[in-house]
């Protein structure tokens, strides 16, 4: 009896401590910020907290896939508690400003970023440029006797068969097969993703996976973004892993932006701009350039020397905002067979 | 008519559950079971509950009506805890309604299919295995000279307590193309890489390892239980021993395999943690992927269709076990089995049992350590904030533990103490959370709660919720295990002296059954602490667990950084569960 009555009075202790502990966790500045964040915590945490050191404004964020954040903040409606939202690509902003969930941004924002990264209808604004590339681990290519393709298509040949990384969940991979789409027709698309699948490609979760996985010999080259690999790099100076640009304006060299807007939903929209304009500033474009190895979309800002100049890049002439048919993608990805292993 | 035929279905539908239930009672009591002196559990189990039984067939024709604890408060509040619990459930089909005959195409589409066909054979291989691996296993640590047998019997039990994604990362660590087992064999053999685990094999392999102790755990206590006279007459009435073996032993086991076998089958089908890290597209990673991209009618099309392979899962073990009587009639002489000397035997047998427990528990254990203490891999710029993470993960397991302990008291009440069939089907009805996995769960409140209830969404009370209704069986099989050996008189007596019927249950019921309710609360703590779908579903914004902690490392692939958190996560796991053993044998002996 004694012992049970000692029990009972721990766990209701523990039970008012929970009570009083978790909304201390949750909110306990003035001013909270909620982002919901397309793009990797470990990408783009440092600059909200920084922001939020600067500022003072706490900056919740839920992070998940891009498309998966567009999802659930179509579920939820007018009831989102989102103020802003953070993507990997354009093309999930565009399918959210289709669906009026997205508000107008005021000029000072618009004209900040350079017009070839942002929304031509001012709902959403690129924070920071990107270039898909294939990545590939010098050291297995040599060992193996391969040859790099000139093409993203080139990937469904026999002898790279069980040796190509992909991710189809991946709102960049996605956009990239928007793009695709775009420009070679979606019957050459959807051939070209059934014969990546039917080629044994890896599909990984992430980029940072797919990276690693090149690094560890997992397997031999991955089609991704340009900057997972610097941030290896920067770790290992050492580590197999080189990059290759398919030359000839081909659909495997997209350049793409990582985006924000203001969600029309939100109850505090000049905070919300505020984020956006920190991240569009020197501070936050610095951060890009410095931390992640992105192209700043302001002028001004110097590309890290590492990178590849953009204008080095032969992408392909592609207008962004041609690219918001996400959800199209996404089913044809799925029908491929892509997510099937 | 047509309410005739809702009304029969629902008869059949809890009935099932009620199926689970028994089950899921019986592998908690078998949980403790096996570590129980055999005498003492022959005590405490053939003995009393005959007695029981015959004294409340006496007392059920003698009672006066007005002392017993049946008054409509209970059964409104079960009531409303039954609607809470099946809500979600209802809005899921709804939302799955709302596909219309484009849900159709779906559900019979090439991909749905192959979907379906992956769960089955993962659901067949895994069964299959954990049986050829918990019956032998069960065999070796009741009815032989094994040596060590009781320690061997430990460590194959930890492996319940190793999350299956931790078993995953784990695995593919040591056996992935260029993984740890790879570096071993290349200076040896020159093996530049491994076929990659990804997909069936790695889903199939880690499934397994922690399912197969839910098989062994209701065989070894059927090994225990049986009576050696039925073997031992067998054999002087000329049986060789394979005939006793097929004719008597195993007809007696036969439902405790089928019992543990369709607990291997339910976590091979519900299971996501396992499934999604190995990328291989049965149900739950399909769910999650539909809910991730866009498709919240798909999501609820594939969970309810995952609800009705469960279903039909139950629906086999049910017909196999129906009708077959096993039971002998008076209560025997209770002696042990004759111990099976090994021989030579115990060589391969020891390197059976130490190859199951290496691959199951150290490998997993040893790989987190590695990562832990090694201080390998790149710096993470995410912040692990270790100190909140302990707040956060123990807070909510505790508080679920908690609201479960107390949902679940009037719907054992009305179980134990107030049987009739609306009672009953309304107690079974709240068994539901042990027929969904934590996924269609999440996934049925966190639609319903984004678009009816915003003022929960998002926030640690829905999170319990949905805790709470996947676990809340835990809580009523326990509660109504202990509840059943609590002595009705004593409730009378106290009813009788003057007290009312609130305070009979508070000062008197509640008292005598605290072992069993704490019991089950400790098992929900340990669920809640690994659970990973429901938290990664219905958790508030910035809210970070183990779990989803663990998560998120691995999907930034930072694995090292997982070594901290999942080598707490084991060390908290396996302590609970010893402890919840230790206090068993304590309070039993």
């Amino acid at each position: 009896m004694h012992r049970f009555r000692t029990v009972i009075s721990h766990l209701v202790v523990l039970f008012l401590l929970a009570i009083v502990l978790i909304p201390i966790s949750a909110q306990e500045g003035t001013e909270v910020l909620t982002v919901y964040s397309g793009r990797s915590e470990s990408l783009i945490a440092p600059i909200l907290e920084q922001f939020s050191a600067a500022t003072g404004v706490q900056v919740q964020v839920l992070y998940g896939d891009t498309a998966a954040i567009a999802s659930q903040i179509l579920e939820e409606g007018d009831n989102t508690p989102a103020d802003v939202v953070i993507t990997q690509d354009g093309g999930a902003l565009g399918a959210l400003a289709q669906a009026g969930a997205l508000d107008i941004l005021p000029n000072d924002i618009m004209e900040r970023s350079l017009p070839a990264f942002s929304s031509p209808d001012n709902v959403w604004v690129g924070i920071s440029g990107r270039a898909r590339v294939l990545v590939y681990n010098p050291e297995q290519v040599a060992a193996l006797g391969l040859e790099l393709p000139t093409s993203i298509l080139d990937l469904t040949d026999s002898q790279y068969s069980g040796l190509v990384g992909w991710s189809p969940t991946n709102a960049s991979f996605q956009s990239n097969v928007t793009a695709m789409r775009v420009l070679l027709g979606d019957d050459a698309t959807m051939a070209w993703l059934e014969g990546m699948v039917d080629n044994d490609s890896a599909a990984y979760n992430g980029n940072t996976a797919l990276n690693q996985a090149v690094i560890n010999g997992e397997i031999v080259m991955g089609i991704t973004n340009h900057y997972y690999m610097f941030r290896f790099l920067a770790d290992n100076p050492d580590a197999p892993i080189a990059q290759h640009f398919f030359p000839a304006s081909d659909a495997g060299s997209l350049i793409n932006v990582a985006g924000a807007g203001v969600l029309a939903a939100s109850e505090q929209p000049g905070l919300a701009q505020r984020l956006i304009l920190y991240l569009l500033s020197t501070e936050g474009q610095q951060y890009f350039a410095d931390s992640t190895y992105e192209y700043p979309v302001i002028e001004g800002i110097a590309v890290n020397e590492r990178l590849t100049p953009l204008s080095e890049i032969q992408a392909p002439n592609i207008d962004l905002s041609n690219l918001a048919d996400l959800q199209g993608s996404i089913d044809m990805i799925e029908d491929s067979g892509a997510l099937d292993n | 008519m047509g309410f005739i035929r809702v009304k029969k279905l629902i008869g059949i539908i809890a009935s099932l559950q009620l199926k689970i239930y028994h089950l899921n009672n019986f592998v908690i009591d078998g949980r403790m079971l096996p570590i129980m002196d055999w005498k003492v559990m022959q005590k405490s189990f053939t003995v009393p509950n005959v007695i029981i039984n015959r004294r409340r067939r006496i007392h059920r024709k003698w009672h006066l009506p007005g002392i017993r604890l049946q008054f409509s408060g209970l059964r409104l509040i079960s009531l409303v805890i039954v609607v809470l619990v099946l809500l979600p459930l209802a809005y899921l089909g709804i939302r799955a309604m709302g596909a219309g005959a484009e849900g159709l195409d779906y559900l019979t589409a090439k991909r749905t299919i192959r979907i379906m066909t992956n769960s089955l054979w993962l659901v067949i291989a895994v069964t299959v295995s954990a049986a050829a691996i918990g019956i032998p296993f069960a065999w070796l640590t009741s009815r032989t000279d094994l040596p060590l047998r009781r320690v061997w019997l430990i460590l194959g039990l930890l492996a319940m307590v190793i999350p299956s994604y931790l078993a995953a990362v784990a695995y593919l660590a040591a056996f992935g193309p260029v993984g740890i087992v790879q570096s071993w064999l290349e200076p040896l053999f020159g093996i530049k890489r491994l076929p990659d685990i990804h997909g069936f094999f790695g889903a199939w392999l880690a499934i397994t390892l922690f399912t197969y102790p839910y098989v062994m755990l209701p065989v070894r206590a059927a090994f225990l239980n049986t009576d050696p006279g039925l073997e031992e007459a067998g054999q002087s009435l000329g049986l060789n021993r394979w005939q006793v073996f097929w004719r008597i032993t195993f007809p007696q086991l036969r439902p405790a395999m089928a019992g543990g076998m369709l607990l291997a089958a339910m976590y091979a089908l519900s299971d996501f943690g396992a499934v999604a890290i190995m990328r291989y597209n049965a149900f739950t990673r399909a769910i999650y992927e539909a809910q991730r991209g866009f498709r919240a009618e798909r999501a609820a099309l594939l969970a309810l269709a995952l609800v009705v392979f469960t279903l039909l899962l139950l629906a086999i073990e049910w017909r196999s076990n129906s009708g077959k009587a096993n039971y002998r009639i008076g209560i025997g002489a209770s002696r042990k089995a004759k111990t099976v000397k090994l021989g030579i035997w115990k060589i391969p047998a020891v390197i059976f049992c130490f190859l199951i427990v290496l691959i199951s528990v150290f490998l997993p254990v040893s790989v987190m350590a590695y990562w832990t203490f090694s201080g390998i891999g790149q710096a993470s710029p995410i912040d692990l904030n270790m100190p909140q993470l302990v707040v956060n993960t123990t807070s909510v397991s505790a508080l679920t533990a908690f609201v479960a302990a107390i949902v679940a008291m009037p719907l054992a009440l009305l179980a134990v103490r107030n049987k009739s069939r609306f009672n009953n089907t309304l107690v079974s009805l709240a068994y539901t959370g042990n027929v969904l996995p934590g996924i269609v769960i999440a996934l049925a409140l966190v639609y319903f709660a984004a678009r009816y209830t915003t003022s929960i969404y998002q926030t640690v009370p829905l999170l319990i919720l949905g805790y709470a209704t996947r676990f809340l069986p835990f809580s009523i099989g326990a509660t109504r295990s202990a509840l059943t050996q609590v002595n009705p008189k004593l409730e009378e007596v106290a009813h009788s002296l003057g007290l009312s019927r609130w305070q009979v249950i508070w000062r008197v019921t509640i008292p005598l059954a605290k072992t069993g309710i704490l019991g089950g609360a400790a098992l929900i703590f340990l669920g809640v602490m690994k659970e990973l779908p429901t938290t990664l579903i219905l958790r508030p914004i910035g809210f970070e667990t183990f779990s989803t902690r663990i998560w998120s490392f691995y999907n930034e692939a930072f694995l090292p950084q997982i070594g901290l958190p999942g080598f707490m996560l084991m060390g908290v796991s396996a302590l609970g569960l010893i402890l919840i053993l230790w206090h068993d044998k304590q309070t039993t002996s």
